[in-house]
């Protein structure tokens, strides 16, 4: 019986666990507490937990996405503190090894991936003048599997150990031979389920913006996050299935000894890496296309000028898809390959760079002749140029595989890639989420906050990161626990550090903006407070839960149908308010969900039997959702005209 | 908050500085020993100009385009028009994006040609072959043709190719020696070649650059470049002196853990292969790897 238990004790028991144990507990006691005392039980199931409305799986996703930045960026800390000094003993090598090892999963896929699939839950459904997704279910499915992937991952450091292997789990290091505790049963089975999830995210919405689009909006009428939008869910139903196999594939490996990944009987440790960066580095596209599409909006509103170059635009982000899936080897340009092979990827590679540039452009000639308010959506906006460009052309370094030999595994490359995913893909969601905050909740975040937040962060991250490129060049290899003095690199490190806290302050501005915005911003701001062009804005604030009383038609308008109904009297809102039909909510697929998360803990630790039972429990619900009828409800015409006279009375601008 | 655009432009002025400052030659790549780290610092140096010259322009642009287009400087009834793109702005922005890249696949190309082979310098001698294994976490250092073997430092000869064979006794690990040349990784189900050379006498550090688990960190060795009489001492000597590696031995020297600098005579190679059925399929090598079975 100890024997059992002991599987779910940590290998390395040290003080910062039982301190994260303790507060994890006494947490989620407090939030179980304060949920019953003010009897929000019912609310939650009602509103939250059940809904299908793409608005509030959003806000669900968001609310992820930030914990998890918390999450992540404590790991983040963690690391720089341990390596600020040389031979420093803040953290032992097992430990270090699974704070870089959760940060990177935790940061791309627990915090990057719902980040955007926020944005493409409350976003792409408004900009296209759709009242949901084409499955409105499937996407609260697909939400809750997300999340217990999340939850799954995140037990695993009080429970039975973290996964140890770094992001990219290469095996054989990731088999039972060389990582003994379960961290990475962990990483496969969470890696699975939210991954499943998100596979259920790209089909929704490929098929949500093929099929509900407005009238009249043809492909080159959407707005550019649409467009960013449908491309970045095209390469998640291309690359997903990958990692499903993979992991799937890494999962037999360590349960039942197959040999697919692991040395010996045939196995072949380069395959991992091959089918992980096959669905890797389209992975990168996933999250920095929509990054792209957030400036794109933002830019073209704080210009006051439409978009520059809007067919070149979207061309570029076609090219950069395709030629995402042809650029993977990069990765391992240093696994003996030869000079051919290496040459081939080393040239498509740097092919990336050349649509990404046309994209930096025309963002620079949306500018030309504009009229430039800088607010704090265009302030992430605008430190995003100059930095995302020299992480761009350090990419343009690492892709040159003779002297990638010199950068590969190195700080350098550490550094590259922060710079681009961090002024990339988190300043884009950061100015996406000051920028549709008042379309969210109704009131604006303060504006002199939001501004020095941004000034704080990227001061923060030019001490943090580009320290490493220079670390990189004299030596220093990444995930490296420690260094000796001798080495040379403590000061530069030490800056780091510093920059690290500056960073982290600048979340912290964050948090204190909201609140403080929380507690005194006004609320009479309109449905439009930053004069903006897209759809998204032509509804009321708060959106009613149908989106659109009528339709909107966008036949005569450009992209920018909100813009042209503003300033060239386009009209978006013909004919007369009908019935609207709408979807039921579902709580189906959140019990599912936990049958999954029940069902992934079990494999963790090789329980069988409550495997077996789990699988009866999601085919269960499978069954009866085969079987169940659902056909939605109305809202009468009379209820939704009486909605809209409130708002009308309300001051709401339409 | 009044923004500062010369401020901004100042900092990153002052980033950009920082950069070219830190690419001295103390760095260890920029400070190559040997002709390959020799093409990789240059193609390194070539890049940083290059890519500063990048930089520098898009941040001329913004700055200009901030300036002059602010709505502070702006008439209140100013409405910016509709443009849709032109033609020749679009060829000039894609075109010099496409000239770049064209030009940095060429010298990527011959780079990669050249780091792949045998130093033009050297071509005209046999390239001593050294097979450097890793297991968890040690470096283990095989001289077939002298019958030595190290573990944790490497005696190589100044002015002479070295064809280093790489694999590996458990996770992958990259062998790099950043002052004679970039990584390459060892793998436990191929050998990989990697050509370095040293031009002159001289000690260097080595590593395993690839995360490998607990002791990754201190997964370090010494090279030491001697001139061509005093690695053949250094042979003799060892023969005279150093214990023969028994199987057993090896075994022992496999376990995980950390170990000092050894020296053995013989190689475990005659008792444990290197797993040479590689894969390498653009290698010309591997035609005669595969007539070999």
């Amino acid at each position: 019986m100890s024997e059992f238990f002991a599987q779910f004790a940590v290998p390395h028991p040290s003080t910062l666990i039982y301190i994260a144990m303790a507060s994890i507990v006494l947490g989620s006691i407090a939030l179980v507490a304060i949920v019953t005392y003010f009897k929000l039980w019912g609310y939650l199931w009602r509103e939250w937990i059940t809904t299908v409305d793409h608005k509030k799986i959003g806000i669900m996703y968001l609310i992820t996405a930030l914990v998890m930045l918390f999450r992540g960026g404590v790991d983040a800390v963690m690391m720089r503190l341990q390596l600020a000094v040389p031979d420093n003993g803040f953290l032992d090598a097992q430990h270090y090894n699974e704070v870089f090892t959760t940060h990177g999963v935790v940061m791309i896929l627990f915090m990057a991936m719902p980040f955007i699939t926020f944005f493409f839950n409350f976003l792409v459904p408004l900009q296209i003048g759709a009242r949901d997704v084409a499955f409105p279910r499937l996407n609260n499915l697909a939400f809750w599997l997300f999340f217990m992937g999340m939850g799954l991952f995140n037990i695993s450091f009080i429970v039975g150990g973290s996964p140890d292997a770094g992001w990219t789990s290469y095996f054989p290091l990731a088999d039972n031979e060389f990582s003994t505790s379960v961290g990475t049963n962990y990483y496969m089975l969470a890696l699975q389920i939210a991954g499943l999830g998100t596979l259920m995210t790209g089909i929704n919405f490929i098929t949500t913006i093929m099929k509900m689009r407005a009238p009249g909006m043809t492909l080159f009428k959407m707005p550019m996050f649409t467009w960013s939008a449908l491309i970045a869910n095209l390469i998640i139903v291309f690359a997903f299935p990958v990692l499903t196999v993979a992991l799937a594939m890494g999962t037999m490996d360590r349960l039942w000894d197959t040999k697919f990944f692991a040395i010996g009987d045939g196995g072949m440790d380069m395959l991992w890496a091959n089918l992980f960066w096959v669905w890797g580095h389209p992975e990168v596209y996933i999250l920095i296309l929509p990054a792209f599409g957030i400036f794109s909006e933002v830019i073209s509103t704080f210009a006051r000028r439409n978009l520059y170059g809007y067919t070149s635009m979207v061309w570029s982000m076609i090219l950069i898809s395709v030629f995402s899936f042809a650029v993977w080897t990069h990765h391992f340009f240093t696994m003996g390959q030869g000079a051919f092979t290496n040459s081939i990827f080393s040239i498509t590679t740097m092919a990336i760079a050349i649509p990404t540039g046309v994209k930096i452009f025309n963002w620079l000639f949306t500018l030309y002749k504009g009229k430039i308010v800088v607010t704090t959506p265009m302030l992430y906006a605008l430190h995003f140029i100059p930095l995302f460009t020299l992480g761009g052309v350090t990419g343009v370094m690492l892709a040159m595989s003779a002297a990638d030999y010199q950068y590969h595994n190195t700080m350098f490359l550490v550094a590259h890639f922060h710079n681009v995913i961090i002024p990339g893909v988190v300043y884009a969601m950061l100015a996406g989420l000051t920028f549709y905050w008042p379309k969210m909740f109704g009131f604006m975040l303060n504006e002199r906050l939001g501004k020095a937040t941004v000034w704080v962060m990227s001061i923060g991250f030019v001490l943090s990161f580009i320290p490493m490129y220079i670390t990189g060049l004299d030596g220093q290899a990444r995930r490296m626990y420690t260094y000796s003095d001798a080495a040379g690199f403590s000061t530069l490190n030490m800056v780091s550090f510093v920059g690290a806290g500056i960073m982290s302050v600048s979340f912290l501005m964050l948090v204190w903006n909201i609140w403080y915005s929380f507690k005194n911003s006004p609320r009479d701001i309109g449905s439009d407070p930053w004069d903006a062009r897209g759809l998204e804005w032509a509804t009321h604030t708060p959106i009613p839960h149908y989106n659109f009383a009528i339709t909107p038609d966008v036949t005569d308008a450009t992209s920018e149908a909100f813009w042209d109904s503003k300033k060239n009297g386009v009209k978006l809102f013909k004919g007369e308010i009908k019935d609207i039909h709408m979807p039921n909510n579902s709580g189906q697929t959140f019990i599912l969900s936990v049958f999954f998360f029940i069902g992934g803990f079990a494999l963790v630790f090789s329980m069988f039997t409550l495997a077996i039972i789990s699988l009866i429990g999601i085919l269960a619900c499978m069954g009866y959702r085969s079987l169940e009828d659902d056909h939605g409800y109305h809202i009468h015409k009379e209820e939704v005209e009486l909605i809209e006279k409130k708002y009308e009375k309300e001051g709401g601008a339409k | 908050m009044k923004v500062n655009m010369k401020g901004t432009l100042l900092s990153f002025m002052g980033l950009g500085a920082i950069l070219l400052a830190g690419c001295n030659d103390k760095l260890a790549v920029l400070d190559p020993k040997g002709p390959q780290a020799q093409r990789q610092a240059d193609d390194t140096m070539l890049l940083i100009y290059l890519m500063s010259g990048i930089v520098l322009t898009v941040l001329a642009i913004l700055v200009f385009m901030l300036v002059k287009y602010r709505a502070s400087k702006q008439s209140p009834d100013y409405e910016p028009p509709h443009i849709h793109g032109h033609w020749l702005v679009e060829t000039i922005m894609i075109g010099i994006p496409v000239i770049i890249v064209i030009f940095l696949s060429f010298v990527s190309v011959k780079s990669n040609y050249i780091v792949e082979n045998v130093p033009q310098e050297y071509e005209d001698q046999e390239p001593l072959v050294i097979y450097a294994s890793s297991s968890n976490w040690k470096w283990h250092f095989s001289y077939p043709e002298q019958g030595i073997e190290t573990v944790n430092y490497l005696y190589i000869p100044a002015g002479r190719a070295i064809e280093f064979k790489l694999y590996s006794y458990g996770p992958i690990t990259s062998f790099w020696i950043p002052q004679l040349g970039g990584q390459k990784y060892a793998m436990a189900d191929m050998v990989t070649t990697l050509h370095l050379a040293a031009d002159n006498p001289g000690e260097f550090w080595g590593r395993n650059a690839n995360f490998s688990g607990r002791g990754t960190a201190e997964n370090i060795f010494d090279v030491t470049a001697l001139t061509q009489t005093e690695f053949d001492e250094w042979v003799t000597e060892v023969h005279e002196t150093a214990a023969p590696l028994t199987e057993e031995k090896f075994d022992e020297l496999l376990e995980p853990g950390h170990l000092g600098k050894q020296t053995y005579t013989g190689t475990h190679l005659e008792f444990s292969p290197a797993p040479e059925h590689n894969h390498e399929s653009s290698d010309e090598e591997d035609e005669e790897d595969h007539s070999s079975h």
